[in-house]
């Protein structure tokens, strides 16, 4: 079962660019998936909005994942094992994994790609009261029971919280001759697309509640609704402005988490605001030849970006295998301050010169400058009309004459 | 006509099943309200085996939990439960001294191994108590189960060996009759009995008063909790308490049996049936923790529940009635009622039971299968599996590594699992940090497939709970 360069761990949109970009490099690939088709979370996406960067149109979920899966297929160096879960990892890039033809096998890589994408954050962990009756579901799981398995949900919904998947099952509920009652979004803005509200809630008048949020549960066995109200600054809800909202459906679109699962026994650096792994600008973790790439290494909004990242993960991956390209003497730590939650990669090597650094900010922050700076230098300045959490932003930055192996991105605010 | 009818599928209930499932010639049904067993008390508590040391001398409380603890071991071996002997600290600051040696004293008049330790004993077992806390009650041999599993396999064991149970029954009228009591169920059917075992928990006064038997006040407590994501399990190895006050045995942290964490509970006045948690017990679990425990961390909580004590009066009630022979009543089976279920249910078939019918044993009762989880084997084991069954190697919950054959294993059980979260229960598909999100749709799927009902008609849990509504694009012509 030896003899691969890479093993790709998840066969999503990031899995099949990396896969793609490392067999281009020459490497004998593996993509292993746990799911029984190849596109992950893209195939439910049925929705168009798809591709609009990378392929320069516009296409559904299954169409964008399609033209991957075509070439990932037809690749004689990438060998895809599908229905197949990876169990564990190891330091040495052990792969162990189960699937119900081979039963339990190990693979040893010379690098492995992290692609395993992300989870919904499940109504207990935002500790949402009440009762626990049928009716509650994250989005993405009422997403795969609708547009996977052709069932209809519910008649009445509720959705909490405004990320683009709660946003975009609002206007399927709706397509499905659901009414929904409105959108409670606890934080003062959306986590959403700025597309998405306009095109799935404004176009069918369904109202975005800011600063609102699920007070209670109401049901036993089945859902009757929920009890919505206002929060303070604190994010506590105000008793005075509770209200219940008869629904047989509470949509949750609450929060997205990498699933590092699998490495969380390894010792791999871990960034605490994007619950992935702290990459240089090959998106190669602090375990050389481990790469990481797509929703695992940080939540995205737009897919195209993750196809970008996952090529560049894949064929340093290959090159890692091949031996193929020469380990920087030191690097530069890029961090993020003052409005900015995060940059990505958390570093690069001092050899690089140009580098795109992604970044997201914490909250809605209009006619704003961003810096960049290294030991209190400018590097670079950028005036932003808007900038929002739910959007990742790029800016690039040349790397010559750094006064400190670091920069910071910062607002000025 | 059957010998014995139980009402009440929880853990006391299933238990006594099983004990009678154990004698020659004795025809047994249980009839359950919900449409599996464990769907009340004993699905939602702290899972605690308690070591007996807090129970007033002399109650019916000490001698069950006494007694039941000790056959915890073996059972749960037996029934192939996950049991753990934790130990459990009941901690305290040095104002609590008095507190802890009158809960030593109760100890050891109970018969049960304590002993008051100091802070730097604490600190070698948990290292994580609060920092003013200076003297704890060690009982090293209190533990942790899955009680809701136990339920279940004490359920299965049962009808394995014969006995019978009906789900979705719930009782509405008992007759007298010439021979016993002809129980009659909201659906309709009846079924007589010679003998009449009443378990039925929190509405267990209501079935006394079905037969106009002697009457009694419930108290209802709810208890809120959080449950913690196993990344949380090196924090806590033993059941942590807090000194008890009237209320109950107070907020405590503990691992569970199944490698998860749980804070709570709460002890709040309220009604039959209600399982609501609130932000109000939120906070009151937050508060109680903080005096007890230094680790609580709120980040990795992936679920919250709320399970009712239903309290009659401060002793357990576990009687043949004096009014309507042959009615057995257990009432007020709230902590320690899991600890104690196992010595309760030998003791109504053996002391109770007995006066009616001749007991046997049989020669042939059948032991309870081991359930197989690839979670806990090696590559070669499953291998061997795998060869005989390819499902053994389709995971279908990730965040618990349920293969696809524990869930058809689990939906054709001798007692049939037949909701999400029936399945939920006994493979744990769905308990993890995902909570579902991932596997319910292939749950829901394999559920319909293996007992042949469409989609829709697959249920969560509870009556209403189907998930798929309605088929789309389907001509209903």
């Amino acid at each position: 079962m030896n003899g691969y360069d890479v093993a790709v761990i998840g066969g999503g949109p990031a899995g099949m660019a990396a896969a793609l970009s490392a067999s281009a490099e020459g490497a004998r690939v593996v993509v292993l998936e746990r799911n029984v088709f190849l596109g992950g979370i893209l195939m439910q996406c049925i929705h168009n909005g798809f591709g609009l960067h990378y392929f320069k149109e516009e296409l559904t979920g299954p169409e964008y994942a399609e033209r991957f899966v075509k070439k990932v297929l037809a690749d004689k160096n990438i060998d895809v094992m599908t229905d197949t879960m990876v169990l564990s990892v190891s330091e040495d890039k052990t792969i162990v994994a189960i699937n119900p033809e081979k039963g339990c096998f190990s693979l040893k890589p010379a690098s492995i790609v992290l692609a395993m994408g992300c989870r919904e954050r499940p109504g207990g962990a935002i500790q949402l009261c009440g009762g626990r009756p049928c009716g509650v579901y994250t989005a993405g799981a009422a997403q795969r029971i609708v547009n996977i398995e052709g069932y209809k949900i519910g008649k009445r919904a509720v959705i909490l919280g405004s990320g683009d998947i709660g946003l975009i099952m609002t206007r399927r509920m709706i397509f499905e001759g659901a009414q929904v009652e409105c959108v409670c979004e606890i934080m003062p803005y959306s986590s959403g697309l700025k597309r998405n509200i306009v095109q799935c809630l404004n176009d069918f008048n369904v109202p975005l509640y800011f600063s609102t949020t699920v007070t209670r549960i109401v049901g036993k066995d089945k859902l009757e609704g929920v009890y919505i109200a206002s929060v303070d600054e604190r994010m506590r809800p105000i008793k005075e402005t509770e209200r219940f909202v008869e629904c047989d459906t509470l949509l949750l679109s609450v929060g997205l988490i990498p699933e590092n699962d699998l490495i969380a026994t390894l010792n791999i650096d871990m960034d605490g605001v994007t619950s992935g792994a702290v990459v240089n600008e090959r998106r190669e973790t602090s375990m050389p030849g481990i790469f990481s790439a797509g929703n695992v290494l940080h939540v995205h909004d737009l897919v195209d970006n993750v196809s970008v990242e996952a090529e560049t993960a894949g064929k340093y991956a290959a090159l890692h295998a091949k031996g193929g390209y020469e380990k920087s003497s030191g690097t530069i730590k890029i961090s993020a301050s003052s409005g900015v939650r995060y940059a990505l990669p958390q570093a690069v090597s001092d050899s690089a010169k140009n580098v795109e650094i992604f970044f997201r900010v914490g909250n809605v922050y209009k006619n704003t400058v961003l810096k960049v700076t290294s030991g209190g230098k400018l590097l670079k300045k950028k005036r932003c009309r808007i900038l929002l959490p739910g959007e990742m932003e790029k800016i690039t930055v040349d790397l010559t004459d750094l006064p400190e192996k670091s920069i910071e991105l910062s607002l000025e605010i | 006509m059957y010998d014995v009818i139980v009402i009440g599928g929880g853990v006391a209930g299933c238990l006594i099943l099983r004990e009678l499932s154990k004698y020659d010639g004795i025809k047994s049904l249980l009839l359950e309200s919900c449409d599996d067993v464990a769907t009340g008390a004993s699905r939602a508590n702290s899972g605690i085996v308690h070591a007996g040391f807090d129970c007033k001398p002399g109650t019916l409380k000490a001698k069950f939990n006494v007694e039941g603890h000790a056959m915890y071991p073996s059972l749960m071996e037996e029934l192939d439960v996950p049991y753990k002997m934790t130990g459990s600290l009941v901690v305290a600051p040095e104002d609590g001294r008095a507190g802890i040696e009158e809960l030593y004293e109760k100890g050891i008049k109970n018969g049960v191994k304590v002993e008051i330790i100091g802070r730097t004993r604490i600190l070698e077992i948990e290292p994580n108590v609060a920092d003013d806390i200076s003297l704890a009650l060690y009982a090293p041999e209190a533990g942790v189960v899955s009680p809701y599993k136990l339920t279940i396999a004490a359920a299965d064991n049962a009808v394995q060996n014969g006995a019978e149970i009906r789900t979705e029954e719930t009782v509405i009228k008992i007759e007298k009759t010439a021979f016993g009591y002809k129980v009659l169920t909201e659906k309709g059917s009846s079924y007589e009995c010679k003998l009449l075992i009443n378990s039925a928990g929190e509405n267990a006064v209501d079935i006394n008063a079905m037969l106009d038997d002697e009457q009694y006040e419930t108290e209802h407590r709810r208890g809120d909790y959080f449950v913690l994501d196993k990344k949380e399990i090196g924090n806590i190895s033993t059941v942590l308490f807090p000194l008890p006050d009237h209320r109950g045995k107070g907020i405590l942290v503990a691992p569970t049996a199944d490698g998860n964490v749980i804070y709570g509970p709460t002890s709040i006045l309220s009604e039959k049936g209600d399982t609501e948690v609130t932000l109000q017990g939120l906070d009151q679990i937050r508060e109680g923790l903080a005096k007890t425990y230094k680790a609580a961390s709120f980040r990795n909580v992936i679920r919250l529940f709320s399970g009712m004590r239903s309290a009659v009066g401060n002793d357990f009630i576990i009687k043949e009635s004096e009014k309507n022979r042959g009615y057995i009543m257990l009432l007020g089976i709230c902590s320690p009622g899991l600890t104690s279920s196992p010595s309760i249910a030998k003791y109504v078939v053996e002391e109770l039971v007995s006066r009616h019918f001749k007991l046997g044993k049989k020669q042939s009762f059948l032991p309870l299968p081991k359930h197989k989880k690839i979670a806990k084997l090696d590559a070669r084991e499953i291998n061997a599996l795998v060869e005989e069954n390819p499902l053994w190697g389709r995971v279908v919950c990730r965040c618990e590594t349920v293969s696809e054959a524990e869930i058809v294993n689990a939906i054709h059980s001798p007692l049939k699992a037949v909701t999400v979260d029936a399945v939920k229960r006994r493979v744990r598909a769905g308990m993890g940090r995902c909570q579902g999100g991932f596997c319910m749709p292939s749950v829901i799927k394999i559920i319909s497939r293996e007992l042949g009902i469409p989609l829709t008609a697959v249920k969560k849990g509870g009556a209403g709970s189907e998930i798929a509504k309605e088929q789309i694009g389907v001509n209903k012509k």
